[in-house]
């Protein structure tokens, strides 16, 4: 269910009352309702969901992942050079 | 003083379409005269003949036809005029034909802005010139109001046939070479994100264009090696590996990594979670060849613009004999289908 | 190499994931079998081939969590009867188009006429009622908590502008009381739970912690790209392996544990729980939601009073036995024989995110 995108405010727009932004995904660009994320600001990154932004991107929280994930590799239990698992193997 | 009642005349300067275009009477021939003439004349055009004559050079001929309905009409990167011209073209480029002659079929809906009919005739003008080619004969009729979807176009080629060049979607071998001539999805994703209702906005643009120079440079360069080419229109990549594969009774393994994919038409299929190997192509082409030659192959697609992201996407193989397979990036196998039917935004 | 997509291509890595699959066939010492509960994890799961990598000690099963999967029959064959009538644009996402009725899917009533229209957001259905005011606009507000906030506040504006030629026909489910009966049923295999992202991002955790207490499962907040979802999958072996019946959340970047409380003030303002006919599965107690009584003149079930169609669903089908998890969709008798992506008897087999279809579409072959 519920594909959700990350993309990142570029604009801010009231239309019909409604608090809207121009979102930019990887230079394409979709409209979506920011009243469920009213402290965006622009040039922050918020995951969009059937045209509203639901969540602004934690950054640090998405770093922290990222740093403990690596750091389970760089901890040195694994050989890095194995190679993948080949198609013929599956 | 006496008064004398003049009948009015008739309307002669419109600004659509009117039903009285199509009749064959006055208006038609203004619509000839305003708006096909001056910009496809050409010595066969000029003769105003119902059937335009021919002289082919010697050897075996290519024909082929086409209908274009596109919505919208005008996108960014083409409109229907030259797609129209662009897609018949490689249509026969992708069969080792030099194209020579188009014909031109138009089915127009009343009230059809008389401005947008002149800019798609520009357009197949300008599209023709480019890909060396002459609209000899044509065709238009009108359709009321509802009827149409304001202009369809049928383009039908001819070309003639290159000596020595075998190029049949039944020819691949196991060991050829795929080669991909560029990003994929340009043009789906172009016209996709174009049409209203959808809260898009993008600059994705049409790859739209002729490739029978690009064509014809690399049957110059590998006449015998090249065992078939298609143009991954409708259906996208995806579809026509799956045709190549079936056709020949191959395998065809492709590697994720090596799509080409343009950043926002990435975006935009991420946006609307489609695969953009399913979207529709207007200016690529799928190179099969011989592995050993495929080097060559590519270094004559890259001097081309067109051809400047070309790339070795995958291979024939002998195994799963009419399945597309892609190695995904983490080393997984996964089948790449057809598309069921036409490409929808998934939002769950 | 082109820039890489800020929050999609770090989670893509295939370096990392190759690590964490490594240690998740480390870290797993025996046998266990792990439910993703959403559809679009499957999807990513099944695209990107995952189940083919991980190591034999774990099974993923697909749950229940394809609203386009899950949309009963019933609501269905109204939405099909609301998109034929004269006067009414019907609007809908657009994987609802190619489900099928008990004969037709919208595709087919939009061939015979009907004014069907694909909406990318629930606001542009609104939109469209306000362009053309002579005519009706009906919205398929089909989806989980993830599309609750989108569905409510175009109710809830058209309530605030008085667009009165508006209303839509709700569909609209929630996970944790299918987990309660995939959990509660004495076939059931399921050991721990990948917890559906952006179900979460809207509702948060917290809701998550009495199923995990109450049932003995760990349940992890898992995202949607590849290293998102094998660092849930392998949170979840590490809470197997050490006994541990709680809630973890792998996707801090987005989901938080009180989850947004904006959206779901929109939600509770428009939307009151209620019984729901879940596709394949049948009726879930306080499963669902519905329109509360100050919007109910929005529902247009019975604006147009087609309360009174009712549906039942091909015996052959056995998306609901596939939907808890009891059964690989290959397993069941009718799959790739009587029922097909282009002829399917259930929604599983429809939706590219159903697992039936996802089956079909990466694996049989293969396998």
């Amino acid at each position: 269910m519920c594909l959700a995108i990350p993309g990142r405010l570029l604009e801010r727009a009231v239309e019909n009352g409604l608090n809207m932004g121009t979102i930019d995904v990887n230079g394409s660009k979709t409209r979506a309702c920011l009243e469920y994320v009213p402290d965006i600001k622009v040039g922050q990154y918020t995951i969009v969901h059937a045209g509203f932004a639901l969540k602004i991107i934690d950054e640090e929280e998405a770093a922290e992942s990222l740093k403990l994930w690596q750091e389970l590799i760089e901890s040195g239990a694994f050989d890095s050079d194995e190679e993948l698992p080949s198609p013929e193997s599956l | 003083m006496t008064i004398v009642p003049l009948c009015p005349l008739p309307i002669m300067q419109h600004e659509t379409v009117q039903m009285a275009h199509g009749a064959g009477g006055q208006l038609s021939q203004s619509l000839m005269q305003r708006v096909f003439m001056p910009n496809l004349h050409n010595n066969f055009l000029d003769l105003l003949d119902d059937q335009a004559k021919l002289d082919l050079p010697p050897g075996r001929t290519a024909f082929t036809t086409d209908t274009y309905v596109v919505s919208p009409l005008f996108f960014p990167g083409g409109n229907i005029g030259e797609l129209a011209v662009n897609g018949t073209v490689n249509d026969l480029a992708v069969g080792g034909a030099r194209p020579l002659y188009l014909s031109a079929g138009f089915v127009l809906e009343e009230g059809l802005p008389l401005v947008e009919l002149e800019t798609i005739v520009k357009s197949m003008a300008e599209a023709a010139r480019r890909a060396g080619v002459m609209i000899v004969t044509g065709d238009t009729k009108v359709v009321g109001k509802g009827q149409c979807d304001r202009i369809f176009i049928n383009t039908s080629g001819i070309g003639c046939l290159r000596e020595g060049v075998n190029l049949s979607c039944r020819n691949l071998k196991p060991g050829d070479a795929i080669i991909l001539s560029g990003t994929v999805g340009d043009h789906g994703m172009a016209i996709m994100t174009s049409r209203e209702g959808l809260s898009f906005q993008s600059q994705i643009t049409s790859d739209c264009a002729a490739l029978n120079s690009m064509i014809g440079a690399i049957l110059d360069e590998e006449p015998l090696e090249i065992h078939a080419m298609r143009d991954p229109t409708r259906g996208g990549v995806a579809a026509t590996l799956n045709e190549l594969a079936q056709s020949s009774s191959v395998g065809i393994e492709i590697n994720e990594a090596t799509i080409p994919v343009k950043p926002d038409v990435r975006g935009a299929c991420e946006l609307l979670g489609i695969d953009p190997l399913h979207v529709a192509n207007e200016g690529k082409v799928v190179v099969v060849v011989a592995q050993d030659k495929a080097g060559e192959v590519l270094d004559v697609l890259r001097s081309f613009d067109p051809g400047r992201d070309a790339v070795i996407i995958g291979s024939v193989v002998g195994d799963h004999p009419g399945m597309v397979v892609m190695r995904t990036l983490y080393g997984s196998r996964r089948i790449i289908d057809l598309p069921i039917g036409e490409q929808l935004p998934r939002i769950c | 190499m082109p820039t890489p997509m800020k929050y999609i291509d770090e989670f893509r890595d295939p370096q990392l994931a190759r690590k964490m699959l490594e240690e998740i066939g480390r870290k797993a010492t025996r046998h266990w079998t792990i439910m993703e509960i959403c559809g679009g994890q499957t999807h990513s799961i099944i695209r990107n081939g995952i189940d083919q990598l991980l190591p034999d000690t774990i099974t993923l099963v697909h749950g229940p969590g394809c609203p386009v999967c899950v949309t009963p029959l019933e609501s269905l064959e109204r939405a099909l009867a609301l998109a034929g009538r004269e006067e009414v644009i019907f609007t809908s996402f657009g994987d609802m188009l190619r489900v099928p009725g008990n004969a037709r899917d919208l595709f087919m009533v939009r061939s015979a006429g009907g004014d069907v229209r694909i909406v990318f957001s629930p606001l542009d259905a609104l939109q469209i009622a306000r362009d053309n005011p002579a005519k009706e606009v009906v919205f398929f507000a089909v989806g989980f908590e993830t599309t609750a906030p989108a569905n409510a506040m175009a109710v809830y504006q058209a309530a605030r502008e008085g667009i009165e030629n508006f209303s839509v026909l709700v569909s609209q489910v929630m996970v944790p009381p299918a987990m309660r009966v995939i959990l509660s049923s004495p076939g059931n295999t399921v050991q721990g739970f990948l917890a559906a992202g952006h179900v979460c991002a809207v509702m948060g955790y917290a809701e998550y912690e009495p199923v995990a207490l109450e049932f003995g499962v760990p349940i992890v907040v898992t995202g949607f790209e590849p290293v998102d979802l094998l660092a849930g999958i392998l949170k979840t072996v590490e809470l197997l392996e050490e006994g541990k019946a709680e809630v973890a959340n792998c996707y801090g970047r987005v989901v938080s544990r009180e989850g947004n409380l904006f959206a779901q003030e929109i939600v509770k303002k428009v939307f009151e729980v209620n019984d729901r006919q879940w596709r394949g599965i049948g009726l879930i107690p306080r499963s669902g939601l519905g329109l509360r009584e100050e919007f109910a003149r929005f529902d247009a079930e019975t604006k147009f009073h087609v309360t009174n169609i009712i549906a039942e669903e091909s015996p052959l089908c056995m998306s609901g036995t596939v939907l808890q998890g009891l059964m690989k969709p290959d397993g069941c008798p009718a799959f790739a024989k009587e029922c097909t992506p282009q002829h399917p008897l259930g929604a599983t087999m429809v939706s590219s995110e159903g697992a039936c279809a996802a089956y079909y579409k990466y694996h049989h072959h293969i396998l």
